[in-house]
Formats: C-alpha cells, structure tokens, sequence
C-alpha cells in the first residue's frame, strides 16, 4: 500500500519538555489512523506538525514521498478540523466553505458547485446562509467537516473531533466519519483520547505516550497482542501480574469461571460483584493471594455469582501473554 | 437594607462629584444675562452668537481636522503595533516595544508637548522642515500620543481572540497577508473603531500638547477656549462647552458600545 504521509524521526521541544519525541510513522493511502493517548501525550502537537502550523526541530515531514518540513501551512495538500472547529464567525456558512475554494483560484458557477457538494456532503443543504452562531453544535461540526472536504486533500487532520458532542450524537458521528472516509477516499487522521473512540473508527491506532508511538496497529491487533504493559492498559481493563521478572497479561474475559472444581484449575473467593448491562464483573481472590478480574457475560441460563462464594477459575495457556513493561 | 442604601449613598456623592460642574455648564448655557454668573431666565442666544464668531468657528474646523487625521492615523500605527505585540511571538526588541507602548499613557502631556516642540524646533533647523509648525505638527504629536490607546485596545482584543480561526484560514490555503485582510482584520474591526472614537476624543480635548506643537495658524478650539476665559468669560464660552460635552459622551458612549457587544458576540 502507498505511504501518503510520513514522519520520519521527528523531534518538537516545548522549552525543556519534548511534546514529540523522535516519532516516526507511515500513514498509508486511504486509511484512517487514530493517534490515541492521554492529553499531553503529544498527539495533538504531531498532528500540528504534519499540518505545517508547528515546526519540528528535528526530523521530517513527507507528503507522497516530497519533503515538506520546511512548507508553510497554507501550500500543504492536507487540512485539519480544530477541536473548536474555528469557524469564521463573520461569514456565512456557504462563505466558510467557499473561503479554502477561493484560495486555489476557483470563482464564479465552479465555486458554488463545489460548496453545494460540500454541504450535501455533510447534510446540510439549505443552510449556507446561516451565521455560524445560529446553528448548533453537531452542525458547526459538520459545517468544520465541510469546509476542509470542500478543498479535497491528500490528507483530512481531525483533532478531537467528538470532544464537544453530547454523548448520543458521538456514535453515529463515528459510523457517519467511517463512511464519508470510505466515500471520499481521503486519508483521515483522527486524535482522540478515547481508546473506545478510536477502535470504533480506525483503521489502524498509533498508541502515543510521552511523545513516542508505543505501538501503531489494528484495533484487534492492538487488543489481542499488545507489544507492552502500558498498550495492553491502554485498552480495556486486564490482569496484570509479574512472574520471574516478566509480566504477565490476562484478559478478563478469557477466565472461566464455575462453583464446580475445574480442571487446570485455580481456587478462590468472590470479594466484589460489579454489574455492568453487558456482562458482569467479579474480583475473585485466589487462594496465592492474587485478585483476579473476571468478566462473566449474561448468556441465557448463565449461572449467578455472589460475593462471598467459593469459585474456580481456569484459563486456556494460550490466554496469558507475556510483555515487557 | 442598610449596606444597600450606604453605597447608593457614596455613589450619588461619586457622580455629584463627577457632573455637576458639567452639570453647571450646560444650565448656563441657556442663561440669558451676559454676566455668566448671574441667572436671568432662559434663552439661546448664545448658540446663536457661537454660530457667528468666525474665531470659534474657525478653530474648531481645525480641532476636528486634527482630531480627523490623528485617528485615522493612529487607528492604522496602532493596529499595526497592536497586532505585532499580539501575534508576532518573541520577537527582537518585543519587550522594549511592550514597554514604549504604554508611555504616552502615563507621561504627562507637558513633557510630551515639550519633548515634540524641541523635535520639530530641530527638523525645521536641520532640514527646513515643517517651517512655523501648523496643523500637521499637531497631528503628529497627537498621533504619537493616542497610536498607544488604539495599540493597547487592538491588542487586548487580540489576545482575547482564538489563534485557530487564523491558523484555520492558514490551513485553508491563505497566505498570512490575506489571512489578515480577510479574518484578522474584520475580527478586530470593534476595536479598532472603538480605538479610533477613543483617540478623536483625546485629540479633540488636548490643550497643552497643541499649545507646544501648533504654529500661528493653527489654533485649535480648546486653545481658543483656554485664552479667552483669561480675558474674561463669556457664556458663549458656556454654550461651546455644552457641544463639546455633548459630543464628547457621543463618541464615548458609541466607543463602550461598539467595545460591549465585541465582548458580546464573542
């Protein structure tokens, strides 16, 4: 697959703190890639850096295998959605669209053609003579969407794009991102803290930390073969136990649990019971003293589990993974 | 109750303090006597002889051709500075820019007036520039004075602004000139307007800086005003008081209006 985009070890300092920490990373052709960490992990600032509005101080920056490290901003092929989706508050709806447009030269029916697409794009035909004040904010949303789709570039940056949604409206704005990037066939890149976010959307996530990438895969891969404890923390909730200075790994749901003894199997009590709708959680103490979570989901006819109960929990080998730190 | 009826109390004091000298001017203004100390019923006579004096009249053109081009200029110098103190990052020689901006603030006008007579004494000795000083001498010196007002509101205002919506029209291809006159500009336009109101006002007002800088010709209205009160008062002295009030708290109103609903519509 083509690299439409490469960081090729790149350094940002802020003062003494490094935001970005010799990050290199290929993103390929048509795919959508979430940067997925905590704040302040330097995901955003990377993001700033493929779009031209920070320099790096080290490293480089590729688009289609043509160094532009050193192109400002606005003769960059890529363009980025703010999280406060910076929208011109003096112009119309149809004006903020049309702004990008007018800069590569285009006017007159061409230009209108091309603003209508955008807003159909997003489903907001018949608003562009809104002010940006008088729509809210789902549609100031989709009007920061349409704006930078209207240019079509090699590359779309969305940082933080759910961060001012309400809950309801993050999902189906998820599924709707997933397909518009299948229709247009742009590269998307997407920033977000929320590891449930990004496996929703991605492609592939890069898993940022203190400005380095940890580990950039699929969203399976990321979640069956973490490359270390801190990626495997980072998605979903896991036992993590050291055994010979190595650590160990087990997903919750992995264990089987039963009041009948199991073969293989490790004893223990329950010491909490977490109800969650989708399954429930036990905390089972085993009898070397370790607390082991197990998820138990809700199948049909499935057995109940109270604290206090005497259990056994058995795992198949190949369940337990061994990462280093 | 009691705290309530305390600090209306101490605000009536406050404002009593404030207008009723204005308060004073503009009542006997109406007044009929020529003594203008002395009530003696209503009248607008003297509106009507403010109307006739050539002398008056004459500087005030002046005062307001002054007052005209001093803010335009110092809207264009301070939006300038402003923007540059804004946006421009850790420049070379930033900190002293912030600190020379805000002098004319604080400087008392009869150093100021002093300092730019001396200056225009010495160009018109070195290069015959400016010969006798006249209008344009008092632009310049009221320019240099309220560039510093316009400068400091422009920049607050663009402090106060969000760096993505230019950084966004960056991204959407526009090169940093444009992004200015298309985004910058008509974002901050409030207060430079508001800038603008705010320097006429001063400029209109100045007495001692013009009395430095102006030469024979260009006598501007609150000179005249200040000479012939010590030649004795006159109420039409009164009545161009009450038009210059009025108009003073027209443009200030209009420049803390256009300031609000900046704030407002942010």
């Amino acid at each position: 697959m083509n690299t439409v985009l490469r960081i090729a070890g790149v350094t940002k300092r802020f003062g003494a703190a490094a935001a970005v920490d010799g990050v290199t990373l290929d993103v390929r052709e048509n795919e959508f890639l979430a940067l997925l960490g905590a704040s302040g992990c330097g995901k955003t600032t990377l993001l700033r850096i493929m779009a031209g509005l920070e320099q790096p101080d080290a490293g480089q920056v590729f688009i289609d295998g043509k160094d532009v490290t050193a192109t400002p901003p606005y003769a960059r092929p890529v363009n980025m959605m703010f999280q406060s989706y910076a929208l011109f508050p003096h112009m119309t709806v149809a004006a903020n669209i049309a702004f990008g447009l007018k800069q590569d030269g285009l006017q007159g029916d061409a230009l209108a053609a091309r603003v209508k697409e955008a807003l159909g794009a997003v489903e907001l035909d018949g608003l562009g003579e809104r002010k940006p004040h008088q729509l809210s904010g789902g549609q100031r949303q989709r009007v920061a969407l349409a704006r930078c789709i209207a240019k079509r570039p090699r590359v779309l940056l969305l940082d933080e794009p759910m961060a001012a949604l309400d809950k309801h409206l993050r999902e189906r704005t998820q599924m709707e991102l997933k397909a518009l990037r299948a229709r247009l066939g742009i590269t998307f890149i997407v920033v977000t803290h929320d590891q449930d976010e990004a496996m929703a959307m991605a492609d592939r996530v890069a898993v940022m930390e203190a400005g380095r990438v940890l580990q950039i895969d699929t969203p399976l891969a990321l979640y069956e073969r973490p490359a270390n404890a801190r990626v495997a923390r980072f998605f979903g909730n896991i036992n993590l136990w050291t055994s010979s200075s190595k650590t160990m790994a087990l997903r919750p749901e992995r264990i089987r649990i039963s009041h009948a003894p199991l073969t293989d199997g490790v004893s223990g009590t329950i010491e909490n019971v977490v109800y969650l709708g989708t399954a429930t959680t036990c905390f089972v103490k085993t009898a070397a003293g370790q607390t082991l979570r197990v998820s138990v989901p809700h199948a049909e006819g499935a057995q109940a589990f109270n604290q206090g109960d005497a259990v056994h929990l058995s795992w198949p080998a190949s369940a337990v993974m061994e990462l280093p730190e | 109750m009691k705290a309530r009826s305390f600090s209306t109390t101490v605000l009536s004091f406050g404002l009593a303090f404030l207008y009723v000298p204005l308060i004073v001017v503009m009542v006997y203004s109406f007044n009929a006597s020529k003594l203008v100390t002395v009530w003696a019923g209503f009248s607008t006579q003297w509106y009507g002889e403010l109307l006739s004096d050539g002398q008056l009249l004459g500087a005030a053109g002046n005062s307001v051709i002054v007052a005209l081009l001093s803010a335009s200029l110092a809207a264009v110098v301070g939006t300038a500075t402003g923007y540059a103190l804004a946006r421009f990052g850790r420049f070379r020689g930033r900190a002293i820019l912030t600190g020379t901006v805000a002098v004319p603030l604080v400087l008392p006008d009869v150093i100021a007036g002093l300092s730019l007579l001396l200056l225009f004494v010495a160009l018109e000795q070195a290069f015959s520039w400016m010969p006798g000083r006249g209008i344009f001498t008092i632009v310049i010196a009221h320019t240099t004075l309220t560039m510093a007002y316009v400068a400091v509101i422009v920049q607050a205002r663009l402090v106060g602004m969000d760096r993505d919506v230019e950084e966004a029209a960056a991204d959407l291809g526009a090169k940093p000139f444009t992004v200015f006159r298309l985004i910058t500009l008509p974002m901050i336009k409030p207060a430079i307007i508001a800038g603008w109101l705010l320097a006429f006002v001063l400029s209109l007002d100045d007495l001692v800086i013009a009395s430095f800088v102006s030469g024979p010709q260009s006598t501007t209205l609150p000179m005249v005003v200040y000479s012939s009160i010590r030649l004795g008062v006159s109420p039409k002295i009164n009545a161009l008081a009450t038009v210059l009030i009025i108009t003073t708290f027209v443009l200030l109103a209009l420049a803390a209006w256009i300031g609000r609903n900046t704030l407002k519509s942010k």
